[in-house]
């Protein structure tokens, strides 16, 4: 055996050989690789088959295309609008109030939820304020304010300001609600006062609330936009939709609902990076 | 009524707790948390704070850290009174309390940023103690990251760069398992020789209490008092074969007796 010891070596190597093309080793990540583009393909066609048969229908006749219009037909009044009409202008106009409108009462409502934090009886006295104002239709103010504010820019943005002011203010008040007293305490013991708190327990411990409520405030604000353009005003694609109505355009109705479709995408997925940025370093346990 | 036994008439205290008393209202009735608290500390020392919940330990804590104001009484640290005021000496809490958005390295410096250091100069004082007390390259890590006995040490090692004479421990090993306690423990002596601080350690466990301590006050509840003071006269530095000398027995035999008193009491 010693003289050979390949002879030994050599069948052993070619059993485990063997055992290993019979195990089934399960990559995980290739696992999840495969899930994740199956998924992806699975929705595109979804979409794409709700297209194709709404395109379809409407040229069978199945559905009238003078209420539902159809895909092709909306494209084409869609790119005139762009190149012949107001689109782009409309379209900057509304994204920009709601945009604005959004930051600002995204903004203002932390810094009035955070506020409660300093003061009990500030904080109590206020609290059923802010659930009754948060209980108002705001919508139904819309018509004050376009008179407050006039038919312009700015009567917009204050929807928009409006809608989610008082969203946001709630959120960040859960958050100061939800701090760690013995967080408050430790940082006492290390000689704090309470502005340290503040800055270092507080506003980080309500960040994910603020920030959870980012995504339904950018829907909000630009709900808040195009009922203010409806209510009155010379642009915005709230407008050129009640126009459109009034003048029985259906099918530019339906480019104004796309074009407000995919604005209301593309701001979720910009609200998604801003909640990244905001709680970067922070680690999110699923 | 608390014993005391002089070592020496001329003795300078660190730390002295002189006749504190607790009382809150609740509910229309008094409650008396501490009653007549006396505690006169030396310089260097190790001591613990042993008795069933509800024996006004934390209460004793919170009255030194300056975070409440006792009823009547004063706290003097190094002859001066700082009653009701906080920031004089380091206090960690059970909990580790890691504020979990900040990295190990930036949670341990939190007391240095408070008192005004500069970024850079923390760093260059946090980064040494990391590496020698078992934190290397885990500056960087989030808590989260970390197992229970690591986020321990991390939460001492900010409590000791905040670098005040007295550390109050309240029961920071309670849980853990054992074996990370027993390596705990030799970790605490060891910095506690290093640095030379001053400790108070509240734990319910009468062992840790003794392995540790230079000397022992028992509590006892309603109302919560001191109701004896026990010296543990054995060799320093302990490890595991001091758990087993007689000394060793014999104290825990007593503390035993003592705090069954107190657990019979009760029911």
């Amino acid at each position: 055996m010693r003289d050979n010891p390949e002879q030994i070596i050599l069948p052993h190597k070619v059993k485990v050989k063997e055992i290993d093309s019979s195990i089934l080793i399960e990559d995980e990540e290739l696992k999840e690789r495969r899930r994740k583009r199956i998924t992806l393909i699975g929705q595109l066609l979804i979409g794409i088959f709700g297209f194709v048969l709404w395109e379809l229908f409407a040229k069978w006749k199945i559905i009238d295309a003078y209420y539902w219009s159809s895909p092709s037909i909306i494209w084409e009044t869609g790119l005139i609008a762009f190149t012949e009409g107001t689109l782009w202008s409309d379209l900057l106009y509304t994204s920009g109030a709601t945009i604005l409108g959004f930051l600002l009462g995204t903004f203002f409502g932390a810094l009035l939820g955070l506020s409660f934090w300093w003061s009990y009886f500030y904080s109590r006295i206020a609290e059923p304020y802010l659930i009754a104002f948060n209980a108002i239709p705001k919508l139904a103010l819309a018509p004050v304010l376009v008179i407050l504010f006039g038919i312009g820019f700015s009567s917009k943005v204050v929807l928009a300001f409006m809608m989610t002011v008082i969203v946001t203010a709630i959120a960040a008040h859960s958050g100061v609600k939800s701090v760690d007293s013995d967080l408050e305490k430790m940082l006492f013991s290390l000689g704090a006062k309470k502005h340290h708190i503040f800055a270092k327990v507080v506003i980080p411990s309500a960040m994910p609330w603020i920030v959870s409520s980012l995504k339904i405030n950018i829907a909000l604000a630009l709900a808040g936009t195009i009922v203010g353009e409806f209510i009155s005003s010379r642009q915005g694609i709230g407008r050129m939709i009640l126009y459109a109505g009034q003048i029985m355009n259906i099918n530019l109705v339906w480019v104004g609902v796309v074009v407000l479709s995919i604005l209301s995408v593309l701001m979720y997925v910009g609200t998604v990076w801003l909640e990244k940025r905001l709680l970067r370093g922070r680690r999110i346990r699923e | 009524m608390a014993i005391q036994r002089k070592e020496g008439s001329f003795t300078m205290y660190k730390l002295e707790v002189r006749q504190t008393n607790k009382i809150f209202k609740k509910e229309g009735k008094e409650v008396v948390a501490l009653k007549d608290a006396n505690l006169k500390i030396e310089e260097g020392k190790f001591i613990s704070l042993i008795g069933p919940s509800g024996c006004g330990k934390s209460t004793l804590f919170n009255i030194i850290a300056g975070l409440i104001k006792p009823t009547t009484g004063e706290v003097l640290l190094d002859g001066k009174n700082i009653v009701g005021k906080n920031g004089n000496v380091g206090y960690m809490l059970q909990k580790d309390l890691l504020l979990p958005w900040r990295s190990i390295l930036q949670n341990v410096i939190l007391g240095l940023e408070i008192k005004g250091v500069t970024k850079k100069e923390a760093i260059e004082r946090a980064m040494p103690l990391l590496q020698k007390y078992g934190l290397g390259g885990f500056e960087h890590h989030y808590p989260d990251e970390l197992s229970g006995g690591m986020r321990q040490r991390a939460a001492l090692l900010r409590t000791l760069l905040y670098d005040q004479d007295i550390i109050l421990l309240d029961e920071p090993f309670g849980a853990l398992d054992a074996q990370t306690r027993l390596l705990m423990q030799t970790w605490l002596l060891n910095i506690w020789t290093d640095f030379k601080k001053t400790i108070l350690f509240v734990t319910h466990d009468i062992d840790e209490a003794i392995y540790l301590s230079d000397e022992i006050y028992v509590l006892s509840p309603r109302p919560g008092r001191i109701k004896e003071k026990v010296d543990v006269h054995l060799s320093r530095p302990r490890n595991e074969q001091t758990l087993l000398q007689p000394a060793f027995i014999d104290l825990k035999q007593h503390l035993f007796a003592l705090l069954k008193q107190e657990v019979v009491l009760e029911k």
